[in-house]
């Protein structure tokens, strides 16, 4: 008796399909090829990577393991295949028109707030490390801790990483004030506010 | 005094980021609304099929 319930508990486990993560797979889609365009900025690229990552992701999910992140998992084999790719064609990195592209920017009008296609230019401009960066700890509101682990490097890279991507957007988008602002206090900043202050009184 | 110091300074710094940060998930959402390629389907349903048949 002990045996034929036993048996039951066994084919109702063997019944839920959701043990399978690869099942999962296609609910990630979306985020995973969102994330191949913020590294490489072009939907043919990204296409290419996805595809890679769903291959390697499918003769390995040996290695992942259940009850853990698997969309992070999918990220870090996406942006290893990217990076790995990147260090082997080195060459035809150079963007010819990049120069030429930047001295394009004007300051921006200044609403206080920050144009979209202005900004989307200026993260087109960033080295694709500091998107990813961006991508995973400001639009995906991973912790430096995880996005660190994804990308294979310690916490304090992390932290480095993003506070200099955070700068070059800013540099890259004529925010002159935006590079004081986001360096280290140093009581710049609070003076030109008591002044305000004071014209306001 | 040093506290004061602190948030006189980190106010506009807090409020850059978050216009940052903003401007950041309207790029990747930008991104996520795209149309999934059918190739990926296709692919995953070919996968699931050779796995069956070993």
């Amino acid at each position: 008796m002990t045996g034929a319930l036993a048996g039951t508990v066994a084919g109702a486990m063997a019944g839920g399909k959701t043990l399978d993560p690869r099942d999962a797979l296609p609910d990630h889609l979306p985020a995973l090829r969102a994330f191949g365009i913020s590294l490489t900025r072009n939907a043919t690229e990204a296409d290419d990577l996805v595809q890679e990552t769903i291959l390697k992701a499918w003769s390995n999910f040996d290695k992942f393991t259940a009850g853990t992140d698997l969309r992070a998992w999918l990220f870090t084999i996406l942006r290893n295949t990217f990076f790995s790719s990147k260090r082997k064609s080195r060459r035809e990195v150079a963007d010819p028109e990049g120069t030429y592209a930047a001295s394009l920017f004007d300051k921006p009008q200044h609403d206080g707030r920050l144009a979209y296609t202005e900004f989307s230019r200026a993260f087109d401009k960033l080295s694709p490390e500091h998107r990813e960066v961006l991508i995973l700890v400001g639009a995906n509101g991973y912790s430096y801790g995880e996005a660190a682990q994804m990308m294979g490097v310690a916490v304090g890279t992390a932290k480095s990483r993003t506070s200099r991507a955070r700068a070059r957007l800013c540099e890259l988008l004529g925010l002159k004030d935006g590079e004081q602002l986001l360096a280290d206090p140093s009581g710049e900043t609070l003076a030109v506010m008591g002044r305000s202050g004071m014209q306001a009184a | 005094m040093m506290q004061m110091k602190d948030m006189a300074t980190d106010k506009p710094k807090a409020n850059l980021r978050k216009d940052i940060d903003e401007n950041l998930k309207r790029v990747y959402e930008d991104a996520l609304k795209q149309e999934i390629p059918d190739r990926f389907k296709r692919l995953l349903e070919q996968l699931k099929a050779q796995e069956k048949k070993q």
